[in-house]
This record gives C-alpha cells, sequence and structure tokens, in this order.
C-alpha cells in the first residue's frame, strides 16, 4: 500500500471511531500523564502484514457492530463463531500432518507411525519431479527424486504407499496440482483394489491451480485447459465420490510467496469465485458441486490478524454464497478449511525456538475455528521433518487439545472488541480486492496481468526491507543471534532413492500390458482434445499402469505448456 | 570514466518453484545500482550456463531450496569450466543448503553459500567487494 493509501485508510478508520467521553476522558487524563511517563516503545505497531493496530479497542471501534448479523450463533449463518454449534466440543479438529520423503515404502512406514502417534488424518507430500508431472526416471528429474516428497510415477507406488492402510477408514489430503487428476485416479484405482467403494472415499485433493499461477508456480498446462481438468474432478467427483474434497482453495502458497494475511484471504475467496464460475460454466449445480470445495489457510505469527482472518473468511464466505451465487442448501454456504502453520517464519537458526512460533500459530488455528491442521517440525528451514521433529509436531496439538482449555467453549474471542474490530477490517479490505479483481474481469485476466503476483512480490520485499531494517524482530536471526550454533540432526535423502524408483519403473515398462497402456493413452488423448470428461480416461490408463509421466505428456501434447512473465 | 554496473544472473535451476528470495534479491541488487537479469524458473544448468555467456554477467546467483543443490551446482560449474567462464563469474548459492554440504559446494567452485536468514545487505556488500 502506498504511504498515501494507508493514511487514507487510517483517517478513514478514525473518522468512523465514535469514542464516547468516557473514553475521551481516559485519553485526555490517565493515558496522557502514562505516556508522559515513560513513551511507547514503538512509533508504531504493526502486525506481521504491516497492518497499524492501536493501542485499546473498545465499542468505539464497533460503531455499527449488530451482533445478530455480524456474529450470530455458531453453526448459523453468518458462521463467523464456527460452522458447527459445537466445534471442537463435539469433535476435534483433524490433526493431519503432511509427510511424505524418499521411496514410498518409507513415508508408509512414517505413515503408519504418525497413525499410531494419534495423528487423525493422513496428508501426503509428493516430490517435486511428481508434483511437476514427471516419473522419477525423467532428465529433468535429476537430482530431485524423493527429496521434497515421495516419488510417485505409477499406481504401483501409489499401492506400496497406502500399503496396509484401509483408505475406506481414513481420509487422506493430497498436496498435488496441476496432475492431481491422474494422482487421484492413482488413489481410487488403489481403494478398488483393497474392495473399497468409490462413494465411501473421504479426503481431498488440493488441485488448485490458480493458485499455482499466483504463487507456488508448479503448473504445467496454460490457464484454460488446466481448469478444464479441475471442473472434469468438479463434475466425477459429484456423480461418484460425493464424500470426497475434489479441491482445497489454498492461501497457505500465497502467504508463504510473501503476501499479507488480507491478500491471502482475498485472493484465496476470489480465486474460488473463480473456480464456482466455471463450475456454472460446466453446467454443475452450485448446491451439487460447492458442498464439496474446501480451503487451507496460513497459520502466521501475528496471532490476532489470523484468527480475524478465519472468521471473517467464513462470514464473507457465507455472504459470497448467499448474494452472489443464490446458493440454496447450507452445505454450499459454509467454508471449510484446513490450516498449515507457517512454513516461511521458521528460521534456520536456533531452530528449537521454531516450536515456540509453531505452537503460537496452531493455537491461533484453533481459536480461529480450523476443521483440520498441519504443524510444523522444528527442522523444516533445514530438511523435511525427522521423526523425532514430526512427533514433537504432533505432541503441539495434542497438547493444545486437551490440556489447554481452549476447546472447552466455541469461539472464545468472540465479542473481544479488537477480534470483531480486525474481523470487519478483514472483510472490508477483502470486499475491496475483489472489486479491483472483478473489474480487471475475473482472477485469470488478473492474474495474466500479474496482478496478484506484482502484489505478493511488493508486500514480500516490504517485508524483508523491514526484517533488514530491523523493524520486524524475528528471534535469533536479526537480534538474540546466537554466535555459533551445534548443527541438529537432519534428515538425509540421498541419490538411492532415484536408483530405485528408476529400477522400479524399468520393470514397470518391461511387465505391464503395453498394448493396453498405448491404447488407454491414445483414448485419453482422443477425449482430451474434445469435452469428455478425462477422469474415466485416466482411470483407465491409471489402471493400466501408464505412468503418471506418460499421461502428463499426453495431456502436454493436447494443452501445450504454460511459461510464466517474470515479476521481480 | 563511467564505471561498468556489475552484471548479475539471478537464476532458479531444477524444478523448484520458489521464488521468493530469487525476486528479493535481484530487487535488492538493481536497488544497489547492480543490473540484474533474472532468468525465470526452472532454468537446466544448460540454460544457466548460455544465459551467463550470453549476457557477459560477472556474478550467477543460484536459488535451490529442493535439496539438488549437489547435482546442479557440479553440472552448472562443469559447464562454466566447459566455457571458459568458471574463472570470470563468481557463482554465488542461496537457499537450504545444509551446513555440511557448503565446503563441498566450495571445493566445486562456489564462492559463497548464503543460508536463510542472511541480511540482504550482506550478499550486495560481498558482491561489491569480490566481482571484477
Amino acid at each position: 500500500m502506498t504511504k498515501e493509501a494507508k493514511t487514507l485508510t487510517e483517517e478513514r478508520r478514525e473518522l468512523e471511531r465514535k469514542p464516547g467521553s468516557a473514553e475521551r476522558t481516559w485519553e485526555q487524563t490517565t493515558l496522557k500523564r502514562a505516556l508522559e511517563g515513560s513513551p511507547e516503545r514503538l512509533g508504531e505497531f504493526t502486525t506481521v502484514s504491516g497492518v497499524p493496530v492501536r493501542r485499546l479497542y473498545t465499542p468505539a471501534g464497533l460503531p455499527d457492530f449488530e451482533p445478530a448479523r455480524e456474529l450470530g450463533f455458531p453453526g448459523q449463518p453468518p458462521y463467523t463463531r464456527g460452522i458447527h454449534a459445537t466445534m471442537y466440543r463435539g469433535r476435534l479438529w483433524t490433526m493431519r500432518q503432511f509427510s511424505g520423503f524418499a521411496t514410498p515404502e518409507e513415508t508408509n512406514c512414517r505413515y503408519h507411525y504418525l497413525l499410531s502417534q494419534g495423528q487423525t488424518g493422513l496428508s501426503v507430500a509428493f516430490d517435486l519431479p511428481t508434483l511437476m508431472g514427471y516419473d522419477s526416471d525423467h532428465a529433468l528429474a535429476e537430482g530431485e527424486v524423493g527429496k521434497c516428497g515421495v516419488a510417485v510415477s505409477s499406481l504401483r507406488d501409489m499401492e506400496a504407499l497406502f500399503d496396509r492402510i484401509p483408505l475406506a477408514q481414513v481420509t487422506t489430503s493430497m498436496t498435488i496440482n496441476s496432475p492431481a487428476a491422474v494422482i487421484w485416479a492413482m488413489y481410487l484405482a488403489v481403494a478398488e483394489k483393497q474392495g473399497a467403494k468409490l462413494e465411501q472415499l473421504s479426503g481431498t485433493i488440493q488441485n488448485d491451480i490458480l493458485k499455482e499461477y499466483i504463487a507456488q508456480k508448479e503448473y504445467i498446462f496454460p490457464p484454460a485447459p488446466s481448469m478444464r481438468l479441475v471442473v472434469d474432478t468438479f463434475e466425477f467427483g459429484v456423480k461418484h465420490t460425493p464424500r470426497w474434497n475434489t479441491i482445497s482453495i489454498s492461501g497457505y502458497h500465497i502467504r508463504e510467496a510473501g503476501s499479507t494475511a488480507l491478500q491471502e484471504l482475498a485472493f484465496t475467496l476470489r480465486d474460488a469465485i473463480e473456480y464456482i464460475d466455471w463450475g456454472i460454466a460446466r453446467g454443475l449445480d452450485v448446491d451439487e458441486f460447492v458442498p464439496r470445495l474446501s480451503f487451507f489457510f496460513n497459520a502466521h505469527n501475528d496471532f490476532f490478524e489470523e484468527i480475524a482472518k478465519y472468521r471473517a473468511a467464513r462470514r464473507i464466505w457465507y455472504r459470497v454464497m448467499s448474494e452472489r451465487f443464490h446458493a440454496r442448501t447450507e452445505r454450499a454456504r459454509i467454508l471449510r478449511f484446513h490450516t498449515q502453520t507457517a512454513g516461511c517464519s521458521l528460521t534456520a537458526q536456533q531452530p528449537y525456538v521454531n516450536v515456540i512460533r509453531t505452537t503460537i500459530q496452531a493455537l491461533a488455528a484453533v481459536l480461529g475455528g480450523t476443521q483440520s491442521l498441519h504443524t510444523n517440525s522444528l527442522d523444516e528451514a533445514w530438511a523435511l521433518p525427522t521423526e523425532a521433529a514430526a512427533t514433537l509436531a504432533l505432541r503441539t496439538q495434542q497438547v493444545i487439545a486437551h490440556e489447554s482449555g481452549v476447546t472447552h467453549t466455541v469461539d472464545p474471542l468472540g465479542g473481544s472488541y479488537f477480534v470483531e474490530w480486525f474481523t470487519n477490517e478483514m472483510e472490508r479490505g477483502c470486499n475491496d480486492y475483489f472489486e479491483k479483481i472483478d473489474a480487471l474481469g475475473g482472477m485469470i485476466p488478473a492474474i495474466e496481468r500479474g496482478y496478484p503476483q506484482r502484489e505478493i512480490a511488493e508486500a514480500a520485499y516490504r517485508y524483508q526491507q523491514a526484517v533488514d531494517r530491523k523493524t520486524k524482530i524475528i528471534v535469533g536471526v536479526n537480534e538474540y543471534a546466537a554466535a555459533e550454533e551445534p548443527p541438529i540432526e537432519i534428515l538425509q535423502i540421498d541419490e538411492s532413492v532415484a536408483r530405485r524408483q528408476k529400477e522400479c519403473l524399468a520393470e514397470l515398462r518391461r511387465t505391464r500390458d503395453n498394448r493396453r497402456v498405448t491404447q488407454c493413452l491414445r483414448d485419453l488423448e482422443a477425449a482430451a482434445r474434445g469435452d469428455k470428461n478425462t477422469m474415466p480416461y485416466i482411470l483407465d490408463a491409471v489402471r493400466a499402469y501408464a505412468t503418471l509421466g506418460e499421461i502428463c505428456d499426453t495431456f502436454r501434447s493436447v494443452f501445450g505448456t504454460y511459461e510464466e512473465v517474470s515479476i521481480t | 570514466m563511467v564505471e561498468k554496473k556489475t552484471r548479475v544472473l539471478i537464476a532458479k535451476p531444477g524444478l523448484d518453484g520458489h521464488d521468493r528470495g530469487a525476486k528479493i534479491i535481484a530487487r535488492a541488487l538493481r536497488d544497489a545500482g547492480m543490473e540484474v537479469i533474472y532468468t525465470g524458473l526452472r532454468q537446466t544448468p544448460e540454460q544457466i550456463a548460455s544465459a551467463a555467456l550470453q549476457e557477459d554477467v560477472d556474478v550467477i546467483g543460484l536459488s535451490i531450496l529442493s535439496g539438488a543443490h549437489l547435482v546442479i551446482v557440479n553440472r552448472l560449474m562443469e559447464l562454466l569450466r566447459e566455457n571458459k567462464l568458471a574463472d570470470d563469474v563468481l557463482v554465488l548459492v542461496g537457499g537450504i543448503i545444509p551446513g555440511e554440504d557448503i565446503p563441498v559446494l566450495k571445493q566445486a567452485g562456489v564462492a559463497e553459500v548464503f543460508q536463510p536468514g542472511t541480511p540482504t545487505q550482506a550478499i550486495t556488500d560481498f558482491i561489491r567487494t569480490r566481482a571484477k
């Protein structure tokens, strides 16, 4: 935000406040004396996102606040206080630790371990070749196999990944975007082999391509065919997997790229609006497919800013679904979200301090009413988590759940002058962004003009400047640094993973029915060129043990690939 | 006589798309008066070496967060030697690099490795001091 724009907003805020006479008296007497005695520590107190915070919030900051309209009750419109009437008294959030590394067999061990330690949902992290639709033996996979997540090139790998895990009884979230339809098909095929029915399966695929163009940059194809694939999964899901979330519309990555909390909120919800527009254009009924759209937010350091963000998200979404899309059912108007604590806030220096950051962030997510939560491990500024670090991260959630007492009442911060003021601010700012993006013609036109990318790059640069100037303190980094630190144990992943995966792939290609594979890929290509739903064809190819790379290459030949215009 | 600006290539090698750091460094170096060329994402070592040659850069800054740094750097240094650039170009690495890999990278020819938390000015100062 420019200095002028910032001042205008503050002026506007000041004009809207209506302090009563008692507050004015306090300002002119007790406060005045206190400030004369000792000035405040900083000239300005701002959130991590740069939002100025007043020293005190009172009813003056909520001049037209109508609790019935803005707050309501949990489990009913406008859902500010939560989407369920009893929230965590009824059911705790799902403890769903994002996990994956090296070979499917090693990751499978980690999954069994985490489930035995009290995790209540699975979440798969794939390696970069998989995320980009390349097999482990592709030239571009050199050096990358198994390093950032688990390597999955075929149904065989997926079978090994979920070995002895009954898919009809667990819920699984898979962080996969460009090739989401393919990875989902592999999961469904594994479930089929286990004897499960598709209607029983519950889980999520991230499948949010818009935020890839905006922030995470794991795109393969251009926007239009990518959106087509996403809507194919919506359509397939409505018919065959009613308990499956076919998308997790994400702000996490937008925040990790350096956006403010408000940008994270606004861009995520505006992405959601875009997906709904495309679903409607396909002929889908909003009340049928929107209930299975889920969301995914970041939990960064600024405690109250995050809580306000989540509460605002629910209220904004209710209003968007009612007023913009005229949804008739409640299930299509409630916002369900997963949260991950902020990876970008973790430090390589004094890594044990990360446990403290993660705890505060997790607490914010819980006080914000999240349905599902991942807590980062202390060593994640260095590597993928060791077993010990992953365990401590899980214990963080368990202590909050069972020892802190915050779950005993719904939306404990409801009614706080500060939190309600901030929730209102978030909603206002979000609507401002909606207006801007609508004026550009929607999110895809906005992306093509680089609008969200530029907003994020600006915010990221401002934040780094603040850190460099020490107007934002990071403990252990620009203040309280240690002269020397002993190295911590980190997870090592070496090239033996790549070698193993290549051997497995060679064997797969030798022993499968290659004629069947060729036929399936041909049929898939025809479907992709036309306007049929590609999911059944992807499923057939996957069942025949066509590889991820082969299927994605088929799509590449039809859709082409995308290269962004870099904005620095 | 006008002093020639230091020319820096900021590159994102490998499949990793996390470009927050690379873009911030590119902008900071530009603000500090250097000529900065940002390669964009998913560059192969071949593409980076080629860009370095074409753009006649003084510095190559690699941003790698994916764990693929040893493989990538070895290949790039090989290409720089083949193209007779290794002696003239300062190669710097930033990102997620375990401490034990730093000596390995330096042995391969990397001038310095900047780990998370490095102040931006430290990088600017290093280049000013060391680039020809």
